[in-house]
């Protein structure tokens, strides 16, 4: 592996990104397995770099699944979307910042769509005036949040608490990144590194110690695919392609996975409790799984937050191997507490996949 | 006596100054090497007769040896004018001026920047190499993985950089069909026991014994063709490449372990051709060559009177047809000083 080359493809695929002054989009996925990710990212932005953020209750789905699985007209998400240029450009702001990877896709395809064919924009204009009084501008600069979290690292790396760090060898703790495949497989352009060797990820493992796994099938989906998932007889396709990526990565050892994409990070941690009732297998060590985590929770594990305040306990693969390493302090009989110190009770305890403390 | 000015001693400049210095006719040879051959350089076997480039070479250079021949190594022109009565100016780096009543532009190709392929992975995997840098290893009668060990399984990847929307670059770059079935026979001939893939999109055989040569190879050197194209290199842990290729007559997709990959890489116009082509206003074709007048009758004449084109700067093309395009714009441009009594 040559650093060098793929340094030279960093450089070719950079992106303006906005320094402050962002409307926030949430995403369905990650609001409801991580809630805890998107409340910590608002809180690093605001609390810690000292940005100005707008989380506008008002904001809905962008409808992209929907789209993805062709129940969803082009036209209705257009104004869905449109919808929300308009909150956007109502609550004076001109910074698009979607949480959600597909959220994203879409967001791009359309301003994409609209520049070529600036009549389907009028039409959808038209389209949102009747529906709901509303008009728009179209975002100044339109950036998905791991590409802010990407911008600010180093200013994360300095304020960090932890690093990825193994606190007992010494040794660089070795992260696996996955790309969300509509951050940038559409549009290589708009994403930060391209779409063959992004770097969106792999800079915050840079930037916070880390070491990154090259492993065969970095670049494959998750598995997600919609049809693939919302269709009970294909969902099989979807756990073959995680399975794919975890014997892949899984000789490599790695620390922890890191995505961008709400969706990959949900399967990606979910799967591998399916793939260890079907087969018995796990692919950690000591019979855990790999870790998963979104991004803010990288970012917040780094920043010092608790592990528990940011909800790691909803993750299916147990996160304490990777806090061991990292040095990060929790309190065990916390895990499954709310924030009144109420249980909120325990899962079952998988057959194959090792859960700590149950 | 005419003058001609040509601008590129590669194959085709060279053929060309031979046979203008034949008929009377002064020439100033122009390269911005140190040496004459351009690309050919590179090559160690050629197709179909695996004669030795070095040879052909050898013979192209001889020829430049002639009283009308003026060779100007190390040299670029530093901007070429035409003046209001058709004479050419040409002033070089070192400060000296040619002067010229024609100008013949042999500026030839230059190789595809494989990088531009990123999902192949040349310059980050280490065992992706390009089809001139196996020709290096012909040269040496080795052929080695980077950590130095005899490859098992090698994999040759066809029109890489040509007929590719995604560079940019419509064009069949023509040579590269026939190349792979070259190299793929010396790398049979070095490395008995390895197993030699082709991926290709189409097998264009279009000279004189390649069809042949291509049969030859199936049968007598047992080349395995994969009608496919490669969507993706990625490296594993013992630095072999994991590729990604659809069995396009089979149907399936295709995953396989190779311990080297060779980028048969296109042809695109250098930057000499795009250069002078600016300076003198000739009209480049979509695919950024040189835009012949016309391309039966006057596919030697360019859109300006006087500036001819020859060889790889106007398409790509094999070297039997740079030479008999050399030989072509020659007759050309003898033609054009007999009319115009220079």
């Amino acid at each position: 592996m040559n650093l060098e080359g793929k340094q030279q493809i960093w450089n070719d695929y950079q992106k303006e990104i906005a320094d402050d002054h962002y409307f926030y989009a949430r995403s369905c996925i990650r609001q409801t397995f991580f809630p805890g990710s998107e409340w910590a990212y608002l809180d690093i932005m605001k609390n810690k770099l000292g940005k100005d953020v707008v989380d506008d209750p008002r904001h809905t789905t962008c409808t992209g699944i929907g789209y993805h699985s062709d129940i969803v007209p082009a036209e209705t998400i257009m104004t869905v979307v449109a919808r929300h240029f308009a909150l956007m450009t109502e609550a004076g702001y001109e910074n698009m910042t979607p949480s959600c990877i597909t959220s994203f896709g879409i967001y791009t395809e359309i301003l994409e769509t609209w520049e070529h064919h600036p009549e389907i924009e009028e039409k959808i204009r038209e389209y949102l005036w009747k529906a709901t009084k509303r008009e728009f501008n179209k975002p100044k600069n339109l950036a998905h949040t791991s590409d802010i979290i990407y911008k600010f690292r180093n200013e994360i790396a300095t304020q960090s608490k932890y690093k990825l760090v193994n606190v007992h060898t010494g040794r660089p703790l070795r992260g696996v990144d996955h790309i969300g495949c509509h951050y940038s497989k559409m549009f290589p352009t708009k994403g930060i590194g391209g779409a063959e060797f992004p770097a969106v990820l792999s800079g915050l493992i840079y930037a916070w110690g880390g070491d990154v796994i090259d492993y065969p099938e970095r670049r494959h989906c998750c598995g997600f695919g919609f049809r693939q998932y919302l269709v009970m007889a294909n969902r099989g396709y979807s756990v073959a392609n995680s399975k794919k990526k975890f014997e892949s990565m899984q000789p490599y050892q790695p620390d922890f996975i890191v995505a961008n994409c709400p969706g990959c990070a949900m399967f990606m941690d979910k799967w591998q409790y399916t793939i260890s009732e079907m087969e018995g297998t796990t692919y950690g060590q000591d019979g855990y799984g790999i870790p998963v985590l979104t991004y803010e929770e990288l970012s917040a594990l780094v920043l010092g937050y608790d592990p528990w305040e940011i909800g790691l306990q909803m993750h299916q693969v147990s996160v304490e191997p990777l806090l061991d390493k990292m040095g990060i302090p929790y309190d065990p009989e916390a895990k499954y507490k709310n924030v009144r110190g109420e249980n909120i009770g325990a899962p079952k305890c998988p057959t194959y996949l090792r859960v700590a403390n149950l | 006596m005419a003058k001609v000015i040509i601008i590129g001693g590669g194959p085709a400049g060279c053929e060309a100054a031979h046979q203008l210095a034949n008929q009377g006719i002064e020439v100033e040879l122009v390269e911005k090497s140190n040496e004459t051959g351009g690309n050919l350089n590179n090559w160690y076997q050629l197709f179909p007769d695996r004669k030795y480039a070095k040879d052909l070479n050898a013979i192209l250079k001889g020829h430049l040896e002639h009283p009308n021949i003026r060779l100007h190594l190390g040299m670029e022109p530093k901007k070429i004018e035409k003046s209001k009565t058709g004479k050419f100016n040409v002033p070089l780096t070192d400060g000296s001026l040619l002067e010229g009543d024609s100008l013949l532009v042999a500026t030839g190709f230059k190789i595809f920047d494989a990088r531009r392929k990123e999902e192949y992975g040349y310059g980050i995997y280490e065992n992706v190499i390009t089809s001139v840098e196996l020709e290096n290893m012909f040269y040496n009668h080795a052929i080695t993985t980077a950590g130095g060990n005899t490859p098992k399984r090698v994999g040759i990847i066809h029109c890489v950089g040509s007929r590719d929307e995604k560079v940019c670059n419509y064009h069949c770059s023509k040579l590269c069909c026939i190349t792979g079935v070259k190299q793929a026979i010396e790398i049979r001939e070095l490395l008995p026991e390895a197993e030699i893939f082709c991926f290709y999109m189409d097998m264009r055989m279009f000279g004189p014994g390649y069809e042949e040569m291509y049969r030859e190879a199936q049968e007598k050197y047992n080349i395995k063709f994969i009608r496919g194209r490669l969507s993706e290199a990625a490296e594993n842990m013992q630095k072999q490449l994991q590729i990604k290729v659809e069995d396009t007559l089979v149907g399936k997709p295709l995953r396989m372990t190779l311990d080297m990959m060779i980028l048969l890489v296109g042809m695109e116009s250098s930057e000499g051709t795009r250069q002078t082509a600016g300076e003198l206003g000739l009209n480049l074709a979509p695919n950024g060559f040189i835009q012949p007048q016309d391309p039966h009758y006057r596919n030697n004449f360019t859109n300006v009177e006087g500036v001819f084109v020859a060889g790889c700067g106007s398409a790509p093309m094999n070297l039997t047809d740079t030479l008999a395009d050399a030989r072509s714009a020659a007759s050309c441009i003898t033609a054009y000083v007999k009319n115009h009594k220079i």
